[in-house]
């Protein structure tokens, strides 16, 4: 065991779940690393304005995030950031991280908080024109379309009230939805449906980009007819939910249908000694303050399998 | 302003020196928003890594950043941030939107690899 490399924890992500089982480990002695291969913050960064995160009126998430990594730094926590895990071995008394650089991390408790992304369509053209026309974020990009005619797709939340803003821009919105009903809530759906400039193109999808330097048109297909179409457009915002970032773990610990981390009360996974906490976790609400309420359960529950492990370690071999 | 450890561009004068005294330039020019701050991130955790290429912000709706703006290498671009790739003054890439970190390195071994002689 390499006394550099070796921690008591190590946690895999560092949104909001991640940094706070970070805060709490090293709080509580526990000496931990905290493992990440993206930006410090997770999809809590990406989050332009967070209003109704208890305790505080109105913060940018990219601040709050700053503010969590400063806190888990000043209780002793190690940080490394945009590093790229190659494997990991969970199921002995000390867990391995091996990282794609050949070092090697040892623990006795891994959490796993890596978060989710924005889903893709995986059609045709959808690579080739991100940012020439196709976005995933409405304040970062509405501007370029102002007096253009854009789709949004998608039918939750996201879509229908970045529809409604982006209104503040272009001349005309058509929402693509595949269903015949939204699954955003009712208020959501009411504003889309009293803008004028909004239109909606129901039970359809689309299956393809077009264009040169920038996208043109896209390509539908109506599935409840099965016809395809044509439809002309300047530029395409994506909003089709998010995906677990849990590739890495199939097969190491028991996922959901959807990839999601199965895990109980007490954010354990079906992996002694492996817990489990954020948006990549099997549950129905996914806000800031849940990945900080299960990144503190986590962090709790570890500390205590931790704390008994040594506590074995000390007492002497039974006869 | 963009509240990132990169070093900041102020002005056009600034990127022109900047890229006339160094030999690999990478400017991103984006806000504090969704996508570009990811990338950002990317190009602080990659100083240490690349010393032989320069690293630099600057503020998309400054006015200065013009000079990027109306660069023909970001004709058709729509989606922050603008990240230009600069080799002795001359621009060799751009690209548009949020980029993964193996993106960007992909580009900064394609197009500053350093020589080495046999």
């Amino acid at each position: 065991m390499d006394a550099v490399n070796h921690y008591d924890a190590i946690v895999i992500g560092a949104g909001p779940a991640g940094l706070t089982a970070g805060i709490y480990l090293s709080r509580a002695k526990v000496r931990t690393l905290i493992l990440n291969e993206g930006t410090v913050g997770g999809q809590m960064v990406l989050t332009h304005e967070i209003a109704n995160y208890p305790g505080v009126e109105n913060i940018s998430g990219y601040q709050l995030s700053g503010i969590m990594k400063k806190q888990a730094i000043n209780f002793g926590c190690d940080i490394r950031a945009n590093i790229s895990i190659k494997r990991l071995e969970l199921n002995d008394l000390l867990k391995q991280v091996i990282l794609s650089d050949g070092t090697v991390y040892t623990a006795y408790a891994i959490i796993l908080s890596p978060g989710g992304r924005s889903r893709t369509l995986g059609v045709r053209g959808e690579d080739e024109f991100k940012g020439r026309g196709i976005s995933y974020c409405a304040t970062c990009d509405g501007d370029f379309f102002t007096d253009r005619e854009i789709i949004v797709v998608g039918g939750g939340n996201s879509a229908l009230e970045e529809a409604v803003s982006l209104t503040k821009y272009a001349s005309k919105v058509t929402v693509i939805h595949q269903f015949d009903h939204f699954q955003a809530f009712e208020h959501a759906v009411e504003e889309a449906h009293k803008n004028p400039r909004i239109a909606f193109l129901m039970e359809s999808a689309v299956t393809g980009f077009n264009g040169n330097e920038k996208i043109e048109s896209v390509d539908i297909k109506n599935l409840k007819t099965g016809e395809t179409s044509n439809f002309r457009t300047d530029g395409a915002f994506i909003f089709i939910g998010y995906v677990p970032n849990t590739e890495f773990l199939k097969g190491l610990v028991s996922l959901n249908k959807w990839g999601e981390i199965i895990v109980d009360s007490n954010m354990s996974t079906n992996i002694e000694g492996v817990y489990a906490a954020g948006d990549s976790t099997a549950k129905r609400y996914r806000q800031v303050t849940t990945a900080v309420g299960d990144g503190t359960i986590a962090a709790l529950a570890a500390s205590a399998y931790i704390n008994d492990l040594k506590v074995k370690q000390k007492q002497p071999a039974e006869i | 302003m963009l509240y990132t450890n990169l070093k900041h561009l102020e002005s056009a004068a600034d990127l022109k020196k900047a890229v006339s005294e160094n030999e690999n330039v990478m400017v991103i020019c984006g806000r504090m928003g969704p996508m570009c701050i990811p990338v950002y991130g990317i190009a602080e955790e990659l100083e240490d890594e690349y010393r032989h290429v320069k690293f630099y912000d600057m503020e998309f709706d400054n006015p200065e950043a013009n000079i990027i703006r109306s660069l023909p290498e970001v004709r058709g671009f729509m989606g922050i941030p603008f990240t230009i790739y600069y080799k002795n003054g001359k621009v060799v890439k751009a690209t548009s939107s949020i980029q993964t970190r193996e993106q960007v390195t992909a580009i900064l071994d394609k197009e500053f690899s350093t020589t080495v002689n046999a």
